[in-house]
């Protein structure tokens, strides 16, 4: 199981990386893993407005739909417009495959997010 | 009678091998006192010459189509059904079956609703169909609610009341999920009142309504509805009949984002009012989110055609308490009849009985006004319209002493249907018999 | 591979003709203003009447019904479809009514519909029945109708949820959620039955009601019905019954003598109408009296020796379906219910549970069966033994269609991993179950000794197994012209 250091985590499964103002959200490994293969990755609009952990996607799979929870506040700068074409990409190159760029509306948001060990901890304890 | 094939010395057999006495064993989990005593007050069973006596009795106690000239429309109609139809529905191959989940084993099933679905689209000219529904006024309250549930800030649905009224009890019933805001529009002589509905229509609206032909038979223009709803980022909703869009405008030239109506007037036995065909067609922004099955093409293993069910996410079994619809099941056999019904006809049949339907309708109101008789609207039709008559009721009675089932008694009109199984003398008869009693 | 019927087609090959009729034809253009006429063309396939007859045919041979052969799938009730039930319905004197006809013209139809309300009444035990609903979700989805018409009526605004086991099928949570109400689920316990103590838990004055399937998906009955009555009443809340399993109970015992308020019955699983490939089912929702008021309309009533519609039910929930119901289904079920009488219904009961629970014995040495007990109707087992060849239920699902068979429900209930749900129906013999044994006893050894038969299963189908993923990410719904 992948889990980049430099990235934050959320029990829903999603990453976020900062950069500045800037967040860029996707879904981890084991989220894609267990979803199976994606097919259909509905995006946000830019310029829509999000509480943390509000639903900003859906995401599909041949057996399941899960919904896209952000992992901090704030508004959609842009989205990843190739994963409407290639919904695989998601199943491929998870931490590559960002969904959504967001301008953070409250950095102490982040605060609240596990970092890599304490996720991968989360996985862990998942899986027994 | 029964279809229990194990007799008493097997059932031991079997109880012994599972180390149980008697039957009642099996239900030892049961509390005594929750058990039916002795046996339900039901009549004993019969054999099959019994039940089949009863059966033809009752049915005896009713005046039916076949052997009655029938008027009556409003949502059900008394088309003909060719033969070949009633004998291909009986391959028990397809009626006896379940819903094909699995689809190595149900190829000829998933192919016919691949076939219904395309038939759909090219009826009603948009992009995806599903597989069907319950019926017409269900799948309109389906469309609604997809609508609604489609977009955050918009829960209002604006509906002209030229709607099938029982379409519109059903779009209240569904609404009492407290996601939908239902604004029925009243109409004016027999039609949707275009105006108010535009006035109605604001950016809290997810959709606007209108039936074609609507259910006086008139032919609605929906043009400023159409373009009202899409001015302010809601859908835009028909409901249509699906035979008259062999000369109709489809809802996909009128604009329409979602087509719903009623394929009984396909191949569909009237059956006192069931199981008919719910149909819905969308464009191709809603193919994820219509509700209902749909099947897909993909290819097998070896690279052949095949046929699956898809988009299968959304539904119930999967989404649970997120999904927007509950519904799990299609009218597969009625589907499959629509397309058989298609295919027997053809594309210049369909034409050609819904230009008779036409003809008829046309030549029934111009023998009335003939014999003094007044329409009640005189808008452009389909094949159904209402004359104005004093006592709706006792006009259908009087007609019924002449051998003629008459029509849907409106408030004081009588509204008539005609189609392509009517004949020139019945019409005659009718016009005779209502001339004679005004 | 059979082609498209739309590849099929031959210009001016259809021979379909109208009767001669001697009116004025006039010309579209004349009759129909030019903004309501059709430009696009339709475009329908033309064939000649044999090769259409022949084109369905086709496809019937590449589908499977009970006709076919054994077909145990769980929580479906494929039982025997009766051949009169399809003789009747297609009667002229009931196929042929308008539903708009008099009531004077339809008395027969009509005391069918009130015989049948009535023996479904007696049949679950309760007070009144509505015939309308279409499908088994359409008569949830009408049964929470009514108890959120009742709380509402009674003014009970914060009953705002619904409590549904862990174990039920999808349609309740997704019903639950369409009426507008947020689902709270309720764990089982490790007897697979409801957990009484998270239930008690849960049950408070927001709560609107419980949906129940007893016997439970599991196939096991839930023997608590009393007590878990009792707490959802004492709360406030009633008690709704998915009649998916009623096959499981039929004649031996009632849903409304356990406390239930509000069923349905699914009239193509209990009641031996067809399923059609996926409808058209019937799905009659019967109350107590205490919500007899909320029922859709209109309902049938005897008036003397007369039969009618009583629409004046003010409190009605209205309508879900036009006309009446699926007259057509109803009239099978009423076939079926009046061929077996009160005996036979109990003996049908009786032999589903038998025949189930003979198949348990005998599969349990070759599979895991996770709650190995006297169950109902139906169980589960899953593939644990077979797991450590790497073969999964759905190896051993398409494998079966190999052996002829169709395979049972796979992957449900949800909280059994890697579960199939076997349900072989009352209409079963003993050799029939004894030939799908050694079927599958021959999978499970296949599974262990001849791997590759099993994972690249079916062989003997008319495809092979399908690429489910690029449909779902590539959509092709419908055919197009090339």
């Amino acid at each position: 199981m992948n889990i980049p250091e430099n990235l934050l985590y959320t029990d829903e499964h999603e990453w976020i990386s900062v950069d500045g103002d800037t967040g860029r959200i996707g879904i981890t490994d084991y989220a894609q893993h267990h979803l199976g293969d994606i097919v259909f990755v509905e995006l946000p609009e830019v310029g829509e407005s999000f509480a943390m952990r509000d639903a900003v996607g859906v995401i599909e799979s041949v057996k399941a739909v899960v919904s896209l929870y952000t992992p901090a506040s704030g508004t959609i700068l842009e989205v990843n417009e190739e994963l409407e074409d290639s919904p695989e990409l998601l199943n491929e190159a998870p931490y590559d495959s960002w969904i959504a760029a967001i301008k953070l509306g409250d950095k102490n948001d982040l605060n609240k997010l596990m970092n890599a060990e304490a996720y991968a901890a989360f996985c862990q304890n998942l899986e027994d | 009678m029964k279809y229990t094939p194990n007799p008493s010395s097997v059932v031991d057999e079997m109880l012994q091998t599972i180390g149980c006495s008697s039957l009642d064993d099996l239900f030892a989990d049961i509390h005594e006192e929750l058990k039916v005593k002795d046996r339900l007050n039901l009549s004993s069973g019969m054999g099959e010459m019994e039940v089949r006596n009863q059966l033809k009795y009752l049915a005896g106690c009713n005046i039916d189509t076949e052997n009655y000239p029938c008027f009556l429309g409003a949502g059900a109609y008394d088309h003909y059904i060719p033969a070949a139809l009633e004998q291909l529905l009986l391959r028990s191959e397809f009626y006896t079956a379940y819903t094909p989940y699995q689809p190595e084993i149900s190829q000829g099933i998933l192919q016919s609703i691949f076939e219904y679905q395309t038939m759909i689209c090219k009826l009603t000219g948009l992009d995806v169909s599903n597989a069907s529904m319950y019926d017409g006024g269900s799948s309109l309250a389906e469309a609604c609610s997809l609508a609604c549930a489609n977009s955050k800030n918009k829960n209002k649905v604006v509906i002209s009341d030229t709607v099938h009224p029982e379409y519109l009890d059903i779009l209240k019933a569904y609404a009492l999920s407290g996601h939908m805001e239902i604004v029925v529009v009243p109409g004016q002589d027999g039609h949707s009142d275009i105006d108010a509905m535009v006035k109605a229509i604001d950016n809290e609206t997810a959709c606007a309504v209108i039936q074609q032909p609507n259910f006086y038979g008139i032919l609605e223009d929906p043009t400023a509805v159409e373009k009202a709803i899409h001015e302010n980022k809601g859908m835009f909703i028909m409901s249509v009949e699906p035979l008259s869009l062999a000369l109709l405008k489809s809802p996909a030239e009128w604009g329409a984002d979602i087509a719903v109506g009623e394929g009984q007037s396909l191949g569909i036995n009237l059956s006192f009012g069931g199981p008919y065909l719910g149909f819905m067609a969308a464009n191709k922004a809603l193919m994820r989110k219509i509700p209902g099955r749909i099947v897909g093409q993909t290819t097998d293993l070896d690279g052949k055609r095949a046929f699956v069910l898809t988009l299968q996410a959304r539904e119930q079994h999967i989404r649970r308490e997120k999904a927007a619809s509950n519904i799990c099941s299609n009218q597969a056999l009625c589907a499959l009849a629509s397309s058989m019904y298609l295919s027997l006809v053809g594309d210049q049949g369909l034409k050609d009985i819904a230009t008779r339907c036409h003809h008829l309708a046309l030549y029934a109101r111009q023998e009335f006004e003939k014999a003094g008789m007044e329409l009640k609207y005189k808008q452009p039709v389909f094949n159904e319209f209402a004359l104005k008559v004093n006592n709706p009721v006792n006009a259908n009675r009087i007609l019924l002493e002449n051998g003629i089932i008459g029509g849907y008694e409106l408030d004081d009109a009588l509204l008539l249907a005609f189609t392509e199984k009517r004949t020139r003398a019945e019409i005659d008869q009718l016009v005779a018999v209502l001339g004679g009693i005004k | 591979m059979p082609k498209l019927i739309f590849e099929k087609h031959v210009n001016n090959s259809n021979p379909f003709t109208l009767p001669t009729c001697d009116i004025p034809l006039p010309e579209l253009s004349e009759t129909i203003p030019a903004q309501f006429l059709r430009n696009e063309s339709i475009a329908l396939p033309e064939l000649s009447e044999v090769e259409a007859v022949r084109h369905f045919t086709e496809l019937s041979t590449r589908a499977y019904g009970v006709d076919s052969g054994f077909y145990p799938l769980g929580s479906c009730t494929m039982k025997y479809n009766p051949k009169i039930n399809e003789w009747a319905a297609r009667l002229p004197g009931f196929a042929g009514l308008h539903p708009y006809q008099s009531e004077d013209t339809v008395q027969g139809a009509l005391q069918l519909y009130y015989e049948m309300q009535e023996m479904l009444a007696e049949i679950v035990g309760m007070d009144a029945f509505s015939l309308q609903p279409a499908a088994g979700a359409h008569g949830e989805m009408t049964g929470i109708m009514m108890i959120k018409a009742y709380h509402q009526y009674r003014k009970d605004y914060k009953r705002t949820k619904i409590m549904v086991p862990d174990s039920a099928h999808g349609t309740n949570p997704a019903t639950a959620n369409v009426i507008g109400y947020e689902v709270i689920e309720i764990k089982s316990n490790e007897r697979g039955l409801v957990d009484l103590e998270d239930l008690r838990t849960k049950m408070n004055d927001e709560v609107a009601g419980l949906m129940l399937t007893n016997p439970n998906t599991l196939g096991l009955f839930e023997e608590d019905i009393q007590e878990i009555a009792a707490i959802v009443h004492d709360g406030g809340g009633l008690l709704y019954y998915d009649g998916a399993n009623l096959n499981g109970i039929l004649g031996v015992a009632r849903p409304g003598d356990m406390g239930f308020d509000v069923v349905h019955v699914n009239l193509h699983k209990t009641f031996s109408t067809p399923h059609g490939g996926g409808g058209p089912g019937s799905g009659p929702v019967g109350v107590k009296s205490t919500l007899i008021d909320f029922l859709p309309k209109p309902v049938v009533v005897k008036k003397g020796d007369t039969y009618g519609f009583n629409y004046n039910l003010p409190l009605s929930i209205g309508k879900v379906k036009n006309f009446y119901g699926n007259f057509g289904v109803i009239i099978k079920a009423y076939t079926y219910i009046k061929s077996l009488g009160a005996e036979g219904l109990k003996e049908a009961g009786q032999h589903a549970v038998l025949n189930a629970n003979y198949l348990r014995h005998q599969l349990r040495d070759d599979f895991n069966i996770p709650i190995d007990r006297l169950c109902k109707h139906e169980f589960v087992l899953n593939s644990k033994k077979q797991s450590d060849y790497g073969v999964t239920t759905l190896d051993i699902a398409k494998r079966l269609i190999d052996y002829g068979y169709h395979p049972p429900t796979i992957y449900f209930p949800l909280i059994i991993n890697e579960a199939m749900m076997i349900e072989p129906t009352e209409t079963e013999s003993k050799e029939r179950l004894d030939e799908f044994v050694d079927v599958m006893k021959a999978i499970a050894r296949e599974s262990a000794q001849e791997t590759e038969k099993v994972l690249n299963a079916p062989q003997n189908a008319v495809i092979k197994r399908v690429d489910e993923v690029t449909a779902a990410r590539k959509p092709i719904v419908k055919w197009e012209a090339p």
